[in-house]
Order: structure tokens, then C-alpha cells, then sequence
């Protein structure tokens, strides 16, 4: 037999003909693995959209004047923050903060109108809670939004050349300034890594389950075939999901994007295989369908935490650093991030995806080696 | 058979084979001679190790201790072999229920090898005769209980397999559908092909051309339904089994 006959024979065509056919009818899991991602996307944007509405904002105003209570009227007036207090300290304001009174606080300093008179520019200060960096990065412009026509109802005032108030806006608890833009990106690798580990995680023991492995492996298919027919159609699905996922993000979300989307593509199927390599490793393992779903969920956690998705890798303890870098998501989150916000291309990125592809192969041939054509 | 080789004809030798789970013999020792072209029941209470042994003689389960060979081959070494010449089909038939008639039989037919103008031929062949015909485009999942079965047998011998083994494949199926698939399992046994079924129902034990009898895991009577019978001084074999039942709980109190 030639190699183009045998490749033709191979059983692995058969198995993934009945793959497709059945992942045509199974209308739940592709809800699942389409609709449901797109809906939490839009949960997370809404959500950050209600957010940067009436933050409770103290303010601590030393200056006590006409001049600083009309700034603090400006602010609130636009409806991004609401009057929660007065302070009287910057202590108080960190406590305020800190306990969740406020999430954010306007410092007027004591010579704000003297400066605004004399015609000289007044310095005002905004200090936002960015600890949850989706909702911070509009508060913050809103707070410059804000301060800027408060600058020019001053000019219409007193009608004048040099400006007369500056804004500075300070992050807390986030100094990088990590953005809406900068986590949508990350969900889209969160939303692939759950849904790809958990529906292939099932792919294997559901066969077991429903008695149909005990006949499958009575037949002469090999390990290899049985297990590559069973992965390659998720792998459309993985991209059907990011296509989804992605359009989304660009679309209600404008999340940029600046770099080669072939080229994104193209790189996601290393990160595609290596979830679907933990999935179907989680299958080898678990004995019944809930176990899968269990183990899934187990390996979401790390994911989220440890990956760079939430926390700046570059912050966390070197433990926990090291458990990120046998994760998938850490590296795609770098190829994600790299190709959507800063047009990256292969030459910044290909340790990434060189990782991602090492993974990826040494995830699908454990699983194989794994398993075991016996049901015991 | 008293020389040290087994009989070339044998369909299945086993010497000695056994298997345990943890502390539970679930088969103990069976020696197990069965010629090719015949038609071998092996029955016994539930839990008697019937489905344990067929699942050694497929490749399913490795034997604690003990030889089998199927079809002329070892079990232990050449499994993959056997796989291509042996049909088997289970207690649970495993059909994919959201494939359609048609669907399942292609399927299983390409895995076991048959490609092109041959696979059509002998697909078309199948369904005929097996009057699917009309249910081709059918999910299997809506079959009834006799039509499943039937679609089973079908997928498991699409491929013409030398021996068939045939777990309880009657079981929650109508008088009709049983002497339907009776009449099946016996046309292949007149081209040759040699099976091994397990059953609960007497009136198909008597069916066999040669039968054996399990208890707990131990091989407890063989030969041809008259033998067995006779052998236990009963009437006839729903009374050999019901004998037979009554010791195992005799032993289990
Ligand atoms: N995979 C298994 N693990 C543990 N015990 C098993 C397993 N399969 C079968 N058994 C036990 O082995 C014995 C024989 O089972 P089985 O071969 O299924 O009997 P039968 O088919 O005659 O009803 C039973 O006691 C059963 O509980
Ligand atoms: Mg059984």
C-alpha cells in the first residue's frame, strides 16, 4: 500500500466524519460553546459600563471656597461620580477607599481659588480606585472630562489666557493603568481555555459513559486515530468561539485591533491544540462525565489567577510565577495581547508560541500514551 | 482433543484463564474449547463471569493469570490482530444513538476497513437483508428494542468477522425480534462463522449446538443442551439453571 492509500484508509477519517455528524446535532454544546461565551462577554462590558456611572466620590476640600465647591458641583454633575462625604485627611480618604465607602476622592488644596484669581493655574488632584481596572480606566477619563469644562466655564467667566485648572488624575492600587481594553483581550483567552478544556474533557468519557467505547475499541482503530478524530473538529470550534468572542470585543467593546489577524489565527491553534490536549488528558483520567467537569473547573482557577488574565504576572511571588508558566492561557495572553493592542508579530512572539506548541504535543501524546484500549 | 496443541480448528482455547478484581474471582480457571462454525452458549445467574470472560476473549480485559487464544491468536499479544477478525457486540450494544440506521453502519463498516464500491455493496447487502431498507435515514436512539439490536448485529458483522461474540443480545427483547435474530445468528453460523452467546433465556440455551454453564466464576457443566441436562438428572435446562441458582445462593446464605 502507498502512503497516500494508506493515509486514505486510515480510521481516523471515519471517526471524525462521525464527530462532525454529531457535533452538527449536538445543538446544546454548540450553544454552549458559542452563545454562552458571547453572553459573558457581554455581562463583563456591561458591567463595566454601569460601573463608571455614579462612583461615590468624598472629597477632601481645603481650599473651602465658592471657586472649589463649584468644581465639586462640575464633577458630579456629569453623573461618573456621586457626592458620598466629605473628608478631612488623606488618611480618611484611603479608608474610604479601602473599606468601598468610596472609589474615588477629589483633593482641592487650599490655594485652588487664590490661584484660579490671581489667574495662574490651580492644580486639583483625583485619586480613583483602579483595583478593579475595567471600570477605572473611564473614571478616570471621566474625571478629565469633567475638569475640563469646568475650565472652560471658568474662561467664560473671567475670560482668560493661561489655563486655569489642571486635573491630574491618580490610579491607586493599579499604577500600571491596566485597561477595558487590556482585559477583554484576556477574557477571549479565559472564555477558549474553559470551554475547550471542559467539552473535550467530556469528548472521551462520555463514550465510556454511553457504552459506545467498549464497542469502539472491540474494532481495529488506533489509539491515535480514535483520539486526533475525536479533537480536530473542536478545533473549529475553538475558532468558531474566538471569531465570535473576538468580533464582539471589537465591535461594543473597541478593543483595538492593531496587528495581523491571519497571523492571530494561525498562532491560536497552538494555544486550541494544547487546551484540547488538557481536555483530553483530563479524559484519560476521569472516570464519568462529572468527574471531567470537576477536573475542568479545578484547572480553571490557576488559569484565571495565575495566567496575567487578572494580576500582573510581573508582581506575583516566584512560586506562583512558575505554576503560570506551565498554563497555556499565560502564553497566548502575551500573543493575544501582543498581536491586538501592539500589532506584534512573529519575531516578538515566537517563544510563545513555540511554547505553545511544545505544550500542545506533549499534552495530545500523554493522553494518547494514556490511553489504554482496554475498559478497565 | 487429548494432544498437547490445541485444535487448529479452534475458534477459542482457553487454558487456565482467570481474572480477579481485587479480592473478587469474577472467573476462575476456565479451560474452554470451542470449535469453528459452532454456535456456543454460555449461560449462568448474573455475576457468574460471562461478560468477563467474553471481554478477555475481545481484548477488552487483560486475564489475571491464564491463555486465551481467539481465532488461532493470543489474546495478550495479538489483539490488534484479532480486533479485525472478531465482531463483537455488548450488553449495551453501543450504538450512537444520535446517528441515524444508515450512519452507524457506515461508520463501523469504515473503521473496520471497508472502503469504496465494497463498503456500498456490502452495506446495501446488509440493510436488505436485514429488512433496514426503510429505516436507513432513522436515529438509531428512536429504534425500538428488537430494531437495535438487530442494527448492532449489523454493525458487528459488516465486516464479516470469522467469530462473533454476542452478549446477552436478546435481553428486554420481544418473542418476535428473538426468533427473528435467532434466524440471523444461524444463516451465519451456516456460512461458518462461529459465535459465542451468552443468554438468560432457556428456550435459547436449547438453540446452542454446545453449552456451558458458569457459576461464580467457575465452569460448572458443558457439553450439548441433552448432555447438560442430563448430566444434572433435570427435565431440561430451564431446570439445570434453576438448580444451579439455587446452589449459588446456597453458597452466597
Ligand atoms: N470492571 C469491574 N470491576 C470490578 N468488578 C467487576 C467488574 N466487572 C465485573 N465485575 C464483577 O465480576 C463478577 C462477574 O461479572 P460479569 O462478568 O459481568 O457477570 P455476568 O456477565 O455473568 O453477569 C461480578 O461479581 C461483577 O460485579
Ligand atoms: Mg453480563
Amino acid at each position: 500500500m502507498t502512503r497516500m492509500q494508506r493515509l486514505r484508509e486510515s480510521r481516523f477519517w471515519p471517526m471524525l466524519w462521525k464527530e462532525f455528524i454529531q457535533m452538527r446535532r449536538d445543538r446544546l454544546t454548540l450553544v454552549m460553546v458559542t452563545v454562552v461565551p458571547a453572553v459573558q462577554l457581554l455581562l463583563f462590558g456591561y458591567a463595566i459600563q454601569t460601573d463608571v456611572r455614579h462612583q461615590p466620590m468624598v472629597v477632601l476640600d481645603e481650599s473651602r471656597t465658592v471657586e472649589s465647591r463649584a468644581l465639586t458641583a462640575a464633577i458630579t454633575n456629569t453623573g461618573t461620580f456621586d457626592y458620598a462625604g466629605e473628608v478631612h485627611s488623606r488618611r480618611e480618604i484611603q479608608l474610604a477607599i479601602r473599606t468601598g465607602q468610596a472609589r474615588a476622592a477629589l483633593v482641592i488644596p487650599p490655594d485652588y481659588e487664590r490661584l484660579i484669581k490671581r489667574g495662574e493655574t490651580a492644580r486639583a488632584q483625583m485619586i480613583v480606585d483602579a483595583a478593579d481596572p475595567s471600570s477605572s480606566q473611564a473614571a478616570m477619563s471621566g474625571a478629565q472630562l469633567a475638569a475640563a469644562s469646568r475650565a472652560q466655564a471658568i474662561i467664560a467667566e473671567r475670560g482668560r489666557i493661561r489655563l486655569p485648572l489642571e486635573m491630574t488624575v491618580r490610579p491607586w492600587y493599579n499604577p500600571a493603568g491596566r485597561s477595558a481594553v487590556f482585559i477583554v483581550p484576556g477574557i477571549v483567552g479565559v472564555l477558549l481555555t474553559v470551554t475547550m478544556t471542559i467539552i473535550t474533557s467530556g469528548a472521551i468519557v462520555r463514550e465510556r459513559e454511553r457504552g459506545t467505547l467498549e464497542q469502539l475499541i472491540v474494532t481495529p482503530i488506533g489509539k491515535t486515530s480514535l483520539m486526533l478524530g475525536k479533537l480536530v473538529p473542536f478545533v473549529l470550534v475553538g475558532y468558531l468561539q474566538m471569531t465570535v468572542v473576538l468580533v464582539l470585543a471589537w465591535a461594543i467593546f473597541d478593543v483595538p485591533l492593531v496587528g495581523s489577524i491571519p497571523l492571530l489565527y494561525a498562532l491560536a491553534s497552538t494555544f486550541i491544540a494544547a487546551s484540547l490536549g488538557v481536555g483530553l488528558l483530563v479524559s484519560t483520567i476521569a472516570r464519568n462525565q462529572a468527574q471531567a467537569m470537576q477536573m475542568s473547573f479545578f484547572f480553571m482557577l490557576p488559569n484565571i489567577l495565575l495566567s496575567g488574565y487578572m494580576f500582573p504576572r510581573e508582581a506575583m511571588p516566584d512560586v506562583a510565577r512558575w505554576v503560570g508558566l506551565v498554563l497555556p492561557l499565560t502564553y497566548f495572553l502575551k500573543v493575544l495581547r501582543g498581536i491586538l493592542l501592539k500589532g506584534s508579530g512573529l519575531a516578538e512572539l515566537w517563544r510563545e508560541v513555540s511554547a505553545l506548541a511544545i505544550m500542545a504535543t506533549v499534552l495530545v501524546s500523554v493522553s494518547v500514551r494514556r490511553f489504554h484500549k482496554t475498559i478497565e | 482433543m487429548t494432544g498437547p496443541s490445541p485444535a487448529p480448528q479452534a475458534a477459542v482455547e482457553t487454558v487456565g484463564l482467570r481474572k480477579t478484581f481485587g479480592s473478587l474471582v469474577a472467573v476462575d480457571r476456565l479451560d474452554l474449547s470451542i470449535p469453528r462454525g459452532q454456535v456456543f452458549g454460555l449461560l449462568g445467574p448474573n455475576g457468574s463471569g460471562k461478560t468477563t470472560t467474553i471481554r478477555m476473549l475481545c481484548g477488552l480485559m487483560q486475564p489475571t493469570d491464564g491463555t486465551a487464544r481467539v481465532v488461532g491468536l493470543d489474546v495478550h499479544t495479538d489483539a490488534e490482530l484479532i480486533r479485525t477478525r472478531i465482531g463483537y457486540m455488548s450488553q449495551r450494544y453501543g450504538l450512537y444513538d444520535d446517528l441515524t440506521v444508515g450512519e452507524n453502519l457506515r461508520f463501523y463498516a469504515t473503521v473496520y476497513g471497508l472502503h469504496g464500491a465494497e463498503r456500498t455493496q456490502r452495506l446495501t447487502e446488509h440493510l436488505e437483508e436485514l429488512g433496514f431498507t426503510e429505516r436507513m435515514g432513522q436515529m438509531a436512539g428512536t429504534l425500538s428494542g428488537g430494531w437495535k439490536q438487530r442494527l448492532a448485529l449489523a454493525c458487528a458483522t459488516a465486516h464479516r468477522p470469522e467469530m462473533l461474540f454476542l452478549d446477552e443480545p436478546t435481553a428486554g427483547v420481544d418473542p418476535a425480534a428473538r426468533r427473528t435474530f435467532w434466524q440471523i445468528i444461524y444463516r451465519l453460523a451456516e456460512r461458518g462463522t462461529t459465535i459465542l452467546v451468552t443468554t438468560h433465556y432457556m428456550d435459547e440455551a436449547e438453540r446452542c449446538q454446545r453449552l456451558a454453564f458458569l457459576s461464580r466464576g467457575h465452569l460448572i457443566a458443558l457439553g450439548t443442551p441433552t448432555e447438560v441436562t442430563q448430566q444434572f438428572g433435570q427435565a431440561n435446562i430451564e431446570d439445570v439453571f434453576i438448580e444451579l441458582q439455587r446452589r449459588d445462593e446456597g453458597v452466597r446464605a
